[in-house]
């Protein structure tokens, strides 16, 4: 059983990824976005790139997890292919998953050619050991998330439009823009509760001197995980009771 | 052997009971037909026997499996064709058989004989590298119907399948429905057009606001209806105005307007509503076009049964 469903899990994820993902618009907003907004902030004073890398990274994975994660289940539901995928012997659960996989496996592909790009060029040499488990859960967050607001809103504009309220929220509250120090107390609370101030967070130790243990940020990443599937798992079942 | 053992089958929206209390046993071989007007409960039924949806109240089993607790085992041995055609746009014809082979664990060398076969026998060969979306809507739903077959399954469930096809692709989809049958399939069937059912089932169940009315083969059904005369009167003019009138002349009769000037009168004693019938043409200055003394037809049967027009099947039916 467990078998079936991790084949499913995989051939959905495969299946999106061609379908979806690997299009211009799902490749515009998780690539080109993030890199004309890191261009803007270089093009102002460009002896601080290097700083930069981490918030670019971040931002990759973020958009690009999210940037067909948040519409193609709801665009599925409305056309009935969901349906279709659950006439396979295969639970709701490992479809939402499978789900989630896709936009993961696009999310990795596009942050990995964003992190090597910058690394390689820049001669940055980041911490492996911190990177990749931040990176990871980050890229299964984001996704989550972008699941989850895809089984939220019934219509396919409805969960764009609302996730692009806590994905703007994030990238001015995360860090990257302005430092978080440096914010109000109120705002800095807030960046607290958003799962993209533990990316940075985790990125930025990656990224320096003297490398700082992800370990909390990866936990503090997974209760996010957490509360971003299971709602979307139970959410989707709903639709079929 | 019974394939299909459906118990109390019942599913409420809110205060709204969609089926009401179903239940009814497939033999293995057998067409078994669902004919209902739309909103007559069928679509959730098949959905209910599928594991798309839960029912409320009832249980059901399939080849044996709980559809509670095994519903992931009885999904291996079932194909289905949901009423629209929802495969992917974006993948061609053999991939997205390939794909569905896949969710079923087909081994490679299988799936990929399995989809040039079914691209063979559905006569989308040729086509076997266009995009989904790009296909007539008969041929879609070809494709449907084999992404169903896929995985060989024992029981195919085909919800409304020739619904928004033109004759000629709904007359072969129904040869190959018949094909399919032949081969020892069993087929669940639902349709909201009379002489589809009459066509392809084995068995009939008559389905009107969640509930089963009646079941029977085509021919029990039909014999419930010929103890009474059918007479069908084509008038020169449009009467429609005046069936209220006509009903009056003609005492214990149903009074069916198939048109505006077309009607079936159903009982009576035949000279009665014939003499009847003259008298009120002459009355109205209507003239007759044509006057026929029918044999019942599942039609008929299904006006007697239910008390519904064909009209409301007909009109549901987008003027087929």
């Amino acid at each position: 059983m467990l078998c079936d469903d991790l084949r499913c899990i995989y051939h959905i994820a495969a299946k999106d990824m061609r379908t979806y993902y690997l299009k211009p618009p799902a490749i515009s907003w998780g690539m080109v976005f993030p890199v004309a907004w890191t261009l803007a902030f270089y093009l102002r004073n460009p002896s601080n790139f290097n700083d930069l890398v981490p918030g670019l990274i971040a931002m990759t994975i973020l958009f690009s997890t999210t940037a067909a994660e948040a519409v193609v289940i709801n665009f599925e539901l409305r056309l009935g292919s969901i349906e279709r995928l659950l006439l396979a012997p295969v639970s709701t659960n490992s479809v939402l998953l499978g789900k989630v996989l896709g936009g993961f496996l696009f999310g990795l592909l596009m942050t990995s050619m964003v992190t090597l790009g910058t690394a390689l060029s820049l001669g940055l040499r980041p911490d492996l050991l911190s990177l990749i488990p931040v990176g990871l859960i980050s890229l299964l967050v984001f996704s989550s998330m972008g699941a989850l607001f895809s089984v939220v809103f019934k219509e396919v504009f409805e969960a764009q439009t609302f996730l692009n309220l806590p994905r703007f929220l994030m990238v001015f509250l995360c860090g990257v823009v302005y430092p978080i120090s440096a914010m109000p107390e109120g705002l800095q609370r807030i960046s607290q509760l958003l799962p993209l101030t533990y990316t940075v967070k985790g990125l930025h130790g990656a990224f320096s001197a003297s490398p700082t243990s992800p370990l909390q940020d990866v936990i503090v990443l997974s209760v996010f995980l957490f509360l971003f599937v299971f709602p979307a798992m139970k959410l989707l079942r709903k639709r079929f009771e | 052997m019974n394939a299909i053992e459906v118990h109390g089958l019942t599913k409420r929206f809110g205060s709204f009971t969609a089926v009401d209390h179903v239940s009814f046993e497939v033999k293995e071989g057998e067409i078994f037909g669902i004919l209902g007007p739309n909103g007559s409960g069928k679509t959730t039924t098949i959905r209910m026997l599928v594991g798309l949806s839960r029912p409320t109240e009832g249980k059901a089993s399939i080849l044996g499996f709980d559809l509670a607790s095994g519903i992931i085992e009885a999904k291996r041995k079932i194909g289905v064709v949901p009423d629209s055609s929802n495969l992917y746009d974006e993948l061609s014809a053999k991939d997205n058989l390939l794909f569905m082979a896949k969710l079923y664990g087909l081994p490679k060398k299988v799936r990929e004989k399995r989809a040039e076969d079914l691209l063979e026998i559905f006569g989308l060969y040729e086509r076997r590298d266009d995009k989904f979306g790009t296909f007539s809507r008969g041929m879609k739903r070809a494709l449907t119907i084999a992404t169903a077959l896929i995985h060989d399954p024992k029981i195919l469930f085909l919800d409304e399948p020739t619904v928004g096809l033109d004759v000629v692709a709904a007359r072969n989809l129904r040869t190959l429905i018949s094909d399919l049958h032949q081969k020892g399939l069993t087929i669940i069937l639902t349709t909201h057009y009379l002489e589809e059912a009459d066509l392809l089932c084995d068995r009939i169940a008559i389905l009107v606001k969640g509930k089963f009315v009646r079941t029977d083969t085509s021919m029990g059904l039909k014999s419930l209806a010929e103890e009474q005369s059918v007479i069908e009167i084509a008038f020169r003019k449009e009467m429609s105005d005046l069936v209220g009138d006509l009903s009056a002349r003609l005492p214990q009769t149903d009074i069916v307007l198939l048109d505006n000037s077309l009607v079936k009168i159903y009982g009576g004693d035949s000279s009665q509503v014939l003499k009847g019938a003259f008298e009120f043409a002459n009355d109205h200055n209507l003239g007759l076009e044509s006057i026929n003394s029918i044999k019942p037809s599942l039609e008929d049967a299904f006006i007697k049964i239910t008390g519904l027009s064909p009209l409301v099947m007909a009109k549901e039916k987008g003027g087929r």
